[in-house]
C-alpha cells in the first residue's frame, strides 16, 4: 500500500505542477469567462461568446475566453466574468446583446470596469462590494458550488489546478474501513431526498458478500422546477467523477456507472468528456495513479421516466428492463444491479465526499445542524427575484432563503407558499416560514427536503391548482405496478379537477384526505409513498381555498379557467384605443355605443391575451371570480 | 430448517425463509392475494397490494408475500389498520374491474368474490366512481376471450403463459394506462397464441376465460 502510495502521490504531484502552470498562464492575460451552462445558454450566453470573440477579434486584443459552467446567478444570466491585471475580478450580470462587447471594448481598451454593469467583484477590493457583501453572499457557504461557474468544466486542469482529485490521492492511502468511517462520522446524509446516511450505505454495500459489486451515480433528475444536478454536472463534472470513484474505491466496486437523463445533452457531454480526460490522465481506468486499483465508469442514459430515479427502477432500466421498482428488501447495497451489491448516491452527495475527504468529519460537521450537518443546495425558482442556485448550511431558515438569498417575491406581489422538494414535496405557506431547512424539520412540516426544487408561489397561484399540477405529474410518471399508485392517484387527481372546474363537493376534501393517507401506507415505491403531499400539505394549510372552489365555485387567487371570466371596467376602458380588441384571437370584444369595450362571454377563451394588450395606463381588463360576477355587474350597470 | 410462527394466535410451523404468505396460507389461513406466486422467490411482484398484515416489532402494516418467516414472529392478518388499509386497495381495483358477476364464467370461482367474502368488503365500491377504460374484448383467439376491462393486472397469465413457453402476453404502458396485451397490440388470435387455456386457469378473475362452445 505505502509503496502504491508514494507512486500515486508522485503521479499526481507531476499531474499538479503541468496544471498549476497552465491554470496561471490563463492569467497572463486578461482572462473572459462565460458561464454557459444551459441556463446561461438559455439566455443567449453562446451569442455572448460570438459577440465578445469578433470584438476581441476587432479590436486586436489578447484575451483568454473561456466557456463555463453556471455560479448559480441564474437570475442575472448571461454572466460573464473578467479578470483584469490591476483589477479585482468582476462578475457581470444581465449581459444583453450589445452590452458585452461594450464591457470588453470600455474595460480592456479604456480601463473602465464597466460598474454599472456588475454584479459584485469576487475578491475583497476598495473599488467594489463583493458578493459576500449582500445578503445572499452571507447566507450562503459554497462547498459543491465552490467552483462552478469559474473553472472550465471541459479541462480537468482547471479541476486538478484548484485541488481536485488530491482527495482520491489521499483516498488511495486509505484502508476502506478508513474512508466508510470518516463519511460515517460525517454524518453526511444522501441528498438525493430521503436522507439516508451516505457512510452506513457504503458499510452494508462493503460488508455484503461478493466480490463484484457496483457504484453508481444517481443524476435522473426529474423534479420539476430542480436543476441543481444539471448544474453540477455541467459546471464541475470531474467533482462527481472524483466522488464516485472514492465510493468505489470505498465499498470495492469493480466498476462505476453515472446514470443521468438524456434530456441533458450538455451535462451527457460534459461528462462524457471528462470522463475520457479522467482516463487519459491515469485517474481512472487500470492502475489508478500507478497504484494496484482499478475502477472504470461508464455513462448511461436514462429515457425519460421520472421513476428511474427511484433506485430500483433505475436498476432495472440499467438491466434493459421496464423501469419499474421493486420491493426492498432487499436493498441495493445488498442485492443491486445484476443481483450485486450496488451503491447508488445521488450527484449532489457524492460532491461532498471529495470535500469530506480532504478536510474531515469534523469540518463537515461543523456546517450546518446537528442531525442534517453540510449545506444544502437549492435551485429557487418560481415567483422569486433571484431565481438559481443557493448553497446555504442546513439549519438556514426558509425565510432566510427566499427572503435574503432569493431577495424576495417578484412584481411586489403578496407571498403565498413555498413548494418544496417537487412532486415527494409539500407546500408550507407563511407560518411555516421560520423552519430551518433541514432533513427532519421540512418532513414534520408537512414537506420534503427532496432533492432540493423549491418553487415559490405568490398570491396569483391557486393552492388547488397547484396541488392538481403536481398530482397530474406524479399520476403520468406513476409505472403503473402498485394498485394504490396506478389507481388511487387517478382517483385523486380526477376529484382535483372537479374542484377546479367548481363541481366538487365537500366530502370530496375528506376524500382526498383519506386516498391520499391510504396511498402513502400501501404504495411499493417512494414516488407513490410521497405523490400526496402536494395535497395533503395544501388541504392542511390552505384549507378555505378548497373550500372557497366548492362552496362558492370561486377561485381566490383567478387561476382556474372555468371559474373566472375576464371583464372589462367601463370607467377604466380608454374607450378609442381598441388594444383589446385587435388582440382576441376570437373576435371576443366588441365595442358598445359608447365605444366601451365589452367581452362575449360565450366567445371568449379565457385566454389573457385582452389583459396583456390592455396598457398599463387603463388596466381596464380584470378577472373576476365566480365568473358570473360578470352579468351582476353588467346588470348593475343598465 | 422450520421456524415456529404465531398468526391470528395460531402457532404454526413453517420452513425458515418462506415468504409469511404461503405459510399463512398452506396452514388455513387466508389472506387475501392477487398478484403472489411461489415460484417468484427472489423478487415477488408485491403490486396487488392486499396482502397486508400486523407484524409484531414492524411499526406499519407489512406486505405478507415479501416477508420471510422468522422465529418467534407474531402476525396479525386483520388488525383494525390492515383491514382498513385492504378495503382501500381492494375498492381501489374494483373501482377500475368491470363488474358483471352475473354473466362473468368466474362467477363462483373469483378470487375478488372470496377476498370480499372474506373481509366482509363490497364487491361495487362505494366512494369511489368507476373510472372506465373501454378497452374492446378480445375474442379473436381459437378458445380463448380476454376482455381487458375485467384484468386486474396481477400478473398470474403472464406467468402461465411463460411458463407454457408461450410468453404470448406481456404488460406494456405505464401508470393507470398499464394493460396486459400482446407484443405490439395485435389481437390475441393473431399473436401466435396456441390457445393452451393455461392463462385461463391462472386468471383470478375471469378477465382470461374459455369460449363458449
Amino acid at each position: 500500500m505505502s509503496k502504491g502510495s508514494s507512486t500515486a502521490k508522485a503521479a499526481y504531484a507531476k499531474l499538479q505542477e503541468a496544471a498549476r502552470q497552465n491554470w496561471e498562464k490563463l492569467r497572463e492575460k486578461p482572462l473572459i469567462l462565460v458561464g454557459a451552462a444551459t441556463c446561461g445558454r438559455a439566455a443567449g450566453a453562446l451569442q455572448l461568446m460570438e459577440e465578445i470573440r469578433n470584438e476581441v477579434q476587432r479590436l486586436g486584443l489578447d484575451v483568454n475566453l473561456l466557456e463555463v459552467g453556471c455560479m448559480g446567478h441564474c437570475y442575472a444570466e448571461p454572466v460573464m466574468v473578467i479578470y483584469n491585471e490591476g483589477f479585482p475580478p468582476i462578475c457581470y450580470g444581465y449581459v444583453s446583446e450589445g452590452v458585452g462587447a461594450r464591457i470588453v471594448r470600455d474595460f480592456l481598451v479604456d480601463g473602465d470596469p464597466g460598474i454599472e454593469f456588475a454584479l459584485a467583484a469576487l475578491e475583497p477590493n476598495e473599488m467594489l462590494p463583493t458578493f459576500t457583501d449582500f445578503p445572499r453572499g452571507m447566507h450562503e457557504k459554497k462547498i459543491v458550488m465552490e467552483h462552478c461557474g469559474l473553472i472550465d468544466p471541459q479541462n480537468i486542469e482547471h479541476y486538478i489546478a484548484t485541488g481536485g482529485y488530491a482527495s482520491l490521492v489521499k483516498a488511495l492511502d486509505m484502508a476502506p474501513e478508513e474512508i466508510i468511517n470518516v463519511i460515517k462520522s460525517s454524518g453526511l446524509r444522501g441528498r438525493g431526498g430521503a436522507g439516508f446516511p451516505t457512510g452506513i450505505k457504503w458499510e452494508t454495500c462493503y460488508n455484503a458478500p461478493g466480490s463484484e459489486k457496483f457504484v453508481i451515480c444517481n443524476a435522473d433528475e426529474g423534479d420539476p422546477g430542480a436543476f441543481m444536478d444539471r448544474t453540477i454536472l455541467e459546471s464541475n463534472p470531474h467533482l462527481v467523477v472524483e466522488g464516485l470513484i472514492i465510493a468505489a474505491r470505498a465499498v470495492g466496486a469493480i466498476k462505476g456507472y453515472i446514470y443521468v437523463r438524456a434530456e441533458y445533452p450538455l451535462a451527457v457531454q460534459r461528462i462524457a468528456l471528462a470522463l475520457q480526460q479522467a482516463r487519459e490522465a491515469g485517474l481512472l481506468g487500470q492502475s489508478i495513479l500507478g497504484t494496484n486499483f482499478n475502477i472504470d465508469i461508464e455513462l448511461f442514459q436514462g429515457s425519460g421516466a421520472f421513476v428511474c430515479g427511484e433506485e430500483t427502477a433505475l436498476i432495472a432500466s440499467m438491466e434493459g428492463k421496464p423501469g419499474i421498482p421493486r420491493h426492498r428488501p432487499p436493498f441495493p447495497a445488498v442485492s443491486g444491479l445484476w443481483s450485486k451489491p450496488t451503491v447508488i448516491n445521488n450527484v449532489k452527495t457524492l460532491s461532498y465526499i471529495p470535500h469530506i475527504i480532504n478536510k474531515g468529519a469534523d469540518w463537515f460537521k461543523s456546517i450546518g445542524s446537528e442531525k442534517s450537518p453540510g449545506t444544502a443546495i437549492f435551485a429557487l425558482a418560481g415567483k422569486v427575484v433571484n431565481t438559481g442556485l443557493a448553497e446555504v448550511p442546513m439549519g438556514t431558515t426558509l425565510r432566510e432563503l427566499i427572503y435574503e438569498v432569493g431577495s424576495g417575491i417578484a412584481n411586489g406581489k403578496k407571498f403565498k407558499a413555498v413548494q418544496i422538494g417537487g412532486p415527494s414535496g409539500g407546500c408550507l405557506p407563511e407560518e411555516a416560514m421560520d423552519t430551518p431547512i433541514d432533513f427532519d424539520s421540512l418532513t414534520k412540516a408537512g414537506a420534503m427536503m427532496g432533492s432540493g426544487g423549491l418553487v415559490v408561489l405568490d398570491e396569483d397561484d391557486c393552492m388547488v391548482e397547484i396541488a392538481r399540477y403536481f398530482l397530474d405529474f406524479t399520476q403520468k410518471e406513476s409505472c403503473g405496478k402498485c394498485t394504490f399508485c396506478r389507481l388511487g392517484t387517478k382517483h385523486m387527481l380526477d376529484i382535483l379537477e372537479i374542484i377546479t372546474k367548481g363541481k366538487g363537493r365537500l366530502e370530496d376534501i375528506d376524500l382526498l384526505v383519506e386516498l391520499a393517507t391510504k396511498i402513502k401506507e400501501g404504495s411499493l415505491c417512494g414516488l407513490g409513498k410521497t405523490a400526496p403531499n402536494p395535497v395533503l400539505s395544501t388541504i392542511r394549510y390552505f384549507r378555505e381555498e378548497y373550500e372557497a372552489h366548492i362552496n362558492e365555485g370561486r377561485c381566490p387567487s383567478l387561476m382556474c379557467k372555468d371559474l373566472i371570466a375576464y371583464y372589462i371596467l367601463p370607467d377604466k376602458c380608454e374607450r378609442s384605443c381598441d388594444a383589446c380588441v385587435g388582440s382576441c384571437p376570437v373576435e371576443a370584444i366588441y365595442s358598445n355605443e359608447d365605444r366601451i369595450k365589452v367581452i362575449d362571454q360565450e366567445k371568449c377563451v379565457k385566454c389573457d391575451s385582452c389583459m396583456v394588450a390592455c396598457p398599463p395606463q387603463y388596466k381596464a381588463v380584470v378577472k373576476l371570480s365566480p365568473p358570473h360576477l360578470v352579468a351582476e355587474r353588467e346588470k348593475g350597470k343598465e | 430448517m422450520e421456524v415456529t410462527i404465531t398468526i391470528d394466535g395460531k402457532q404454526i410451523k413453517a420452513r425458515k425463509g418462506t415468504m409469511l404468505l404461503w405459510a399463512a396460507l398452506d396452514n388455513g389461513i387466508y389472506i387475501p392475494h392477487l398478484c403472489a406466486a411461489r415460484e417468484e422467490t427472489e423478487s415477488p411482484p408485491a403490486s396487488c397490494r392486499l396482502c397486508f398484515v400486523e407484524v409484531e416489532g414492524y411499526p406499519a402494516p407489512v406486505t405478507a408475500c415479501t416477508l420471510p418467516v422468522a422465529e418467534g414472529m407474531v402476525v396479525n392478518t386483520s388488525s383494525e389498520r390492515v383491514n382498513r388499509l385492504v378495503a382501500a386497495g381492494f375498492e381501489l381495483i374494483m373501482s377500475n374491474h368491470r363488474l358483471d358477476c352475473k354473466n362473468c364464467p368466474a362467477n363462483g370461482n373469483c378470487e375478488l368474490q372470496r377476498i370480499a367474502k372474506a373481509r366482509k368488503l363490497r364487491l361495487k365500491p362505494k366512494n369511489l366512481p368507476v373510472l372506465h377504460r373501454d378497452l374492446p374484448v378480445d375474442d379473436s383467439a381459437e378458445n380463448i376471450v380476454y376482455d381487458p376491462s375485467k384484468c386486474v393486472l396481477c400478473g398470474r397469465c403472464i406467468r402461465a403463459c411463460r411458463n407454457h413457453g408461450q410468453s404470448v402476453v406481456g404488460f406494456a404502458r405505464r401508470g393507470f394506462e398499464r394493460v396486459v396485451t400482446t407484443c405490439g397490440d395485435v389481437p390475441l388470435g393473431e399473436s401466435g397464441c396456441d390457445s393452451c387455456g393455461e392463462c385461463v386457469k391462472a386468471c383470478p378473475v375471469g378477465a382470461m376465460s374459455l369460449k363458449k362452445k
